[in-house]
């Protein structure tokens, strides 16, 4: 523990958003703690040149048990999908993310493309859409591409600069190439781009070779929803490190940051629980960053009594769609990093696309990066088979795991007032404090891009061979609550709930991710996105994070 | 010695599970101790540290958990039993009394039955079922640590190598057919 002193900065959570910040705050000389309400199973805290062991290739522990949390018992969430529905729907998980030091980072499997330029300005190109509040964001691209080319060196994406047409200008290339392709994604690619699709070997924040004191990836293929257990990918453990071992930055793991302490417009500390749950305060004398994520951020700007009427607003998550298919071959999904590849043709718009919009009565319709991929790990497979004389067979066929290729769609979500985040009028976390609600339902514009996309996605399902084709979505809209798919959205890239923008009636944070009436508190996760793209939003959260904290550092 | 059930009911939950995953030429859910994975399951706490999480799937190591970790797991195995600490959002009957429950009603003769009967008893009670499958499909093809998968005859039966760290796939096994 560092000596007695006061912090120049608090940091709430430690994940990409979070980490960040604390590597760039300790480098311009900062001494900065980080509460993390989530177990430490990433880093040795004594001596943080060495990364712990404890992520493992098992699906029980990590996918039915919990390992990096949150307990759904101890942490409960609600959802509603309206507010025509009551109070809540449903109580237990929902949509969540891990607790864990590193947050979602460290069992995500980091597909990090960078947003093209056109998803910072959707209102000027696009233009408004009924029931949602499209805006553009006070950056542009052109300001963030030093930020994303550090982005990309601080975690390690391993790419091919040149192999996606609609990508954004770049400054320079990968730091690393792309490791080994799936075979499915050489089948699902070699069939896309004969229908005229343009598939890329996706960026991934995996090391494709020894990269910056780690190994490069083994392939293992336990990595979406898995920590990994050779530190092959980078993010959060490369700039974590490297803030811990300045010597200026402390960690404390199983702290519950329960309030923001402001006096005359100026953030002070924060109030905490601690492992034994006794409630504390600390003090900050330069400045508080909020990165617990967009769910958990504006939950404790709620608990702390933050009145900006958008608190918690525009919610956005992406609408997931899967097309998958049945394959005469073996894809063997195991083997390799989840994805390897995704093409951005759903993102640009066409005739079709215009004409399917018109159709539904909207202005435009927008899809998202189609991931290549193939299903989980065993246990989930065998639940999908019946029981009894012909599991087994089934298994060994396995139509549903070995046998399995698709795609998943993460479409763009639009920004609706109405879905938000806010406090469970009775439902108590284990520490009693107010469980996050979630009230949400998808747009028309949505649910449109879904059924414009899918049989393209289908259709190459079918030049791959597929014997049988099958489409799916998350959320389900007005489905039955309890199942994988229901109404409540599975995609992790949760954004934009505390958002920025000029204008302080508009938005709650200032084009810097700073409240506009506290200058010295700042938020950098996704809660200040201004609309969701159709792109995995971390490398978007570590670039802005990157930006945001040296503009803090030398105010 | 089973670690939560009686003998009477470990021979009920071993019938179960092998009428949800029967051997064929392979091996089935007996073969796999799959009864085993669930008793070590419901039993967790009469370990040091509670099975409930494994530091390596082949290794029987676990890690330990924190207090509250501790009071999910126990809640949730355990069920709330009117304490006020474990009855946060409401009572919760955990996974020990339902098993006690459900087994009672398949009946202590659940081995000896056809399997038409069999069938039947368990389609009787849809929760209880669900709960029972869900755990025998863990036991089966989930990692070894926790009791079941032995001799990772699940793993055999589909293919599926499990953990390969530290070795990993090579590019050629990745990219190849
Ligand atoms: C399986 C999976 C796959 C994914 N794949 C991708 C992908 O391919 N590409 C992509 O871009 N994104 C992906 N994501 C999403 C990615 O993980 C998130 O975008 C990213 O982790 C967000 O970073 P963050 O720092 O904003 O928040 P988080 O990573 O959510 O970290 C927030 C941390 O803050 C802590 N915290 C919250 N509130 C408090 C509090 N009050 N007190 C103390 N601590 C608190 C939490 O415990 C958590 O550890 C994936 C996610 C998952 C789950
Ligand atoms: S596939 Fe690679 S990056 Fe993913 S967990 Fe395995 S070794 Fe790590």
């Amino acid at each position: 523990m560092i000596a007695d002193q006061d912090f120049d900065a608090i940091v709430v959570g430690s994940g990409p958003g979070g980490s960040t910040v604390a590597e760039v705050l300790t480098a311009a000389g900062w001494s900065v703690l980080i509460f993390e309400k989530g177990r430490n199973h990433l880093i040795d805290l004594a001596d943080p040149t060495r990364l712990l062991t404890d992520y493992s290739n098992d699906e029980l522990k990590f996918i039915s048990r919990h390992f990096l949390g949150p307990d759904p018992w101890l942490e409960p969430r609600t959802f509603r999908a309206g507010e025509d529905r009551g109070d809540r729907e449903h109580i237990g998980e929902a949509n969540n993310l891990p607790s864990t030091v590193g947050g979602g980072g460290v069992h995500a499997d980091g597909k990090l493309p960078r947003f093209l330029a056109a998803d910072f300005r959707m209102r000027s190109d696009l233009g408004p859409v009924d029931g949602a509040a499209v805006e553009d964001w006070p950056v542009d691209y052109d300001e963030m591409e030093p930020f994303y080319a550090d982005a990309e060196r601080i975690v390690g994406v391993a790419g091919d600069a040149d192999a996606n047409p609609f990508a954004a200008w770049r400054s320079g290339p990968y730091p690393m190439p792309p490791g080994a392709p799936m075979y499915g994604a050489v089948r699902s690619t070699a069939s896309a781009e004969k229908l005229g699709l343009h598939p890329y070997p996706g960026p991934t924040g995996a090391n494709s070779v020894p990269y910056d004191g780690r190994p490069a990836c083994n392939n293992c293929g336990f990595c979406a929803y898995y920590g990994c257990p050779i530190h092959a990918k980078g993010d959060p453990v490369a700039p974590l490190q490297r803030a811990l071992l300045t010597g200026r930055c402390e960690l404390r793991p199983e702290t519950f940051v329960s309030r923001v302490l402001v006096t005359n417009g100026r953030a002070t500390g924060v109030e905490y629980v601690d492992r034994d749950g006794v409630t504390r305060t600390e003090t900050a004398t330069r400045a508080v960053v909020l990165a617990g994520g967009a769910v958990e951020t504006p939950r404790l700007l709620l608990l702390s009594g933050f009145e900006h009427p958008l608190i918690g607003r525009h919610l956005m998550c992406h609408f997931q769609t899967m097309v998958m298919g049945i394959m005469l071959f073996r894809t063997h999904p195991h083997r390799g990093r989840a994805v390897t590849h995704m093409h951005d043709d759903h993102l640009i718009g066409d005739d079709a696309s215009r004409a399917a919009a018109a159709a539904a009565g909207l202005p435009w319709l927008r899809g998202g990066m189609v991931e290549h991929c193939g299903p989980g790990a065993p246990v989930m497979e065998s639940r999908t088979y019946p029981w009894g004389r012909r599991h087994k067979e089934m298994m060994r066929e396995s139509p549903m795991r070995d046998h399995m290729w698709g795609f998943t769609m993460q479409g763009e979500d639009l920004p609706q007032p109405t879905n938000r985040i806010d406090l469970d009028p009775t439902v108590r976390d284990i520490r009693g404090f107010p469980a996050m609600r979630m009230t949400y339902r998808s747009h028309a514009m949505e649910l449109a891009a879904s059924r414009h996309y899918a049989p393209t996605l289908a259709a190459v399902l079918e030049d791959m061979g597929a014997t049988q084709t099958m489409v799916a979505t998350s959320p389900v809209p007005d489905g039955p609550y309890g199942g994988y798919l229901s109404p409540i959205p599975n995609s992790k890239h949760v954004v934009g709930t505390v958002r920025m923008g000029t204008d302080p009636s508009t938005s709650v944070l200032d084009p810097w991710g700073r409240f506009h009436d506290v200058p010295n508190l700042m938020v950098a996760d996704s809660s200040g996105f201004v609309t969701s793209t159709g792109y995995g939003p971390t490398l978007t959260i570590v670039a802005l994070a990157i930006r945001n904290a040296r503009a803090l550092a030398s105010s | 010695m089973p670690a939560f059930f009686t003998p009477d009911e470990y021979a009920v939950v071993v019938a179960v599970c092998e009428r949800l995953i029967p051997a064929d030429d392979q091996p089935g859910a007996t073969d796999a101790a799959v009864a085993d994975y669930i008793d070590t399951l419901l039993g967790a706490f009469s370990f040091d540290p509670p099975r409930i999480w494994a530091v390596h799937p082949r290794r029987s190591e676990f890690h330990p958990l924190t207090p509250l970790d501790e009071l999910a797991w126990r809640t949730r195995i355990e069920g709330s039993l009117g304490r006020p600490e474990r009855e946060l959002n409401g009572p919760t009957v955990g996974w020990q009394q339902r098993y006690r429950d459900g087994v009672a009603a398949l009946g202590a003769d659940f081995g000896r039955v056809d399997e038409d009967e069999q069938k039947r008893r368990l389609r009787a009670d849809r929760d209880f079922l669900m709960l029972v499958h869900q755990h025998a499909c863990e036991g089966m093809y989930g990692a070894p640590a926790y009791g079941g998968n032995r001799g990772l005859v699940g793993w055999a039966n589909s293919g599926f190598e499990g953990d390969v760290q530290p070795r990993g796939y090579t590019d050629a096994e990745v990219s190849g057919p």
